[in-house]
């Protein structure tokens, strides 16, 4: 039983790790504000949720574990609220989204 | 409800997170006793529960849960309650915060130590938060300045 756990638990940190990585080389990489506040929502959301879900199974059942769902609930409400509110503030004062040319 | 920023996921998003975020801040302050918290970080809480709703809302319409006008004074109050409740200590024959001297008779004086702290916090926590929130309603003009 706490194999799998533990199975689970370092799965899910992977998981975390690999979008984390993918968020980051999409900061650098992408062309405007826009694309780049895609790529570091997904690292807000998705990598700190399923890290502190891997988290959560090596805790196991306890008051601990139901702060860390908690921490993970209040960050996937919140991250694309502030994405968005900086994405909606960008295109109202003119910053025209990429195209290709 | 006209919202500042029009736009309902931010306001919606505000309104449904800040009073969770203050709850969080109550518990830290009298977690503080037996954990990581305390009253200057439930103040800091409690600040940015109001400080979502300055920002998410707009000024005028959060004015229902501190005025800006109350701020001060109540950053006042409570380095009153903290700075009294140390020197009604050495009033009653004690050292600045021993408050074993506090003038309540019928607690022993590890309880009256106990209730001290949490009185003491209570004093750190009003001062942190409308500090900050005052901090914050300056910086924008508003409040004393009068026009929004």
């Amino acid at each position: 039983m706490e194999l799998i756990a533990n199975v689970l638990a370092v799965f899910f940190l992977l998981a975390g790790v690999t979008f984390m990585l993918v968020g980051s080389i999409g900061i650098n990489r992408f062309p405007d504000v826009y694309c780049r506040a895609h790529a570091a929502t997904k690292v807000d959301t998705l990598g700190i949720m399923l890290f502190v879900l891997g988290l959560v199974f090596f805790t196991g059942l306890s008051i601990t574990s139901l702060k860390l769902i908690l921490v993970a609930i209040f960050v996937s409400l919140t991250s694309p609220v502030a994405a968005h509110a900086l994405t909606r503030r960008a295109l109202l004062h003119g910053v025209k989204p990429w195209t290709k040319k | 409800m006209i919202s500042q920023t029009q736009s309902p996921i931010i306001e919606i998003a505000a309104r449904g997170l800040a009073p969770v975020i203050q709850l969080l801040g109550i518990y830290v302050f009298f977690h503080g006793h037996y954990g990581p918290g305390g009253g200057f970080q439930g103040g800091v809480l409690l600040a940015a529960g109001v400080l979502l709703l300055r920002l998410g809302i707009g000024a005028s319409h959060s004015q229902a849960q501190v005025t800006s006008k109350s701020t001060v004074a109540l950053c006042a109050l409570g380095a009153f309650i903290f700075a009294g409740t140390g020197l009604v200590a050495i009033l009653w024959g004690g050292d600045f915060m021993d408050y074993a001297y506090l003038p309540v008779q019928w607690l022993e004086a590890a309880d009256l130590r106990y209730y001290g702290i949490l009185f003491v916090e209570i004093g750190i926590t009003i001062a942190v938060m409308t500090g900050l929130i005052a901090i914050y309603d300056d910086l924008l003009g508003i409040g004393n300045a009068g026009n929004n």
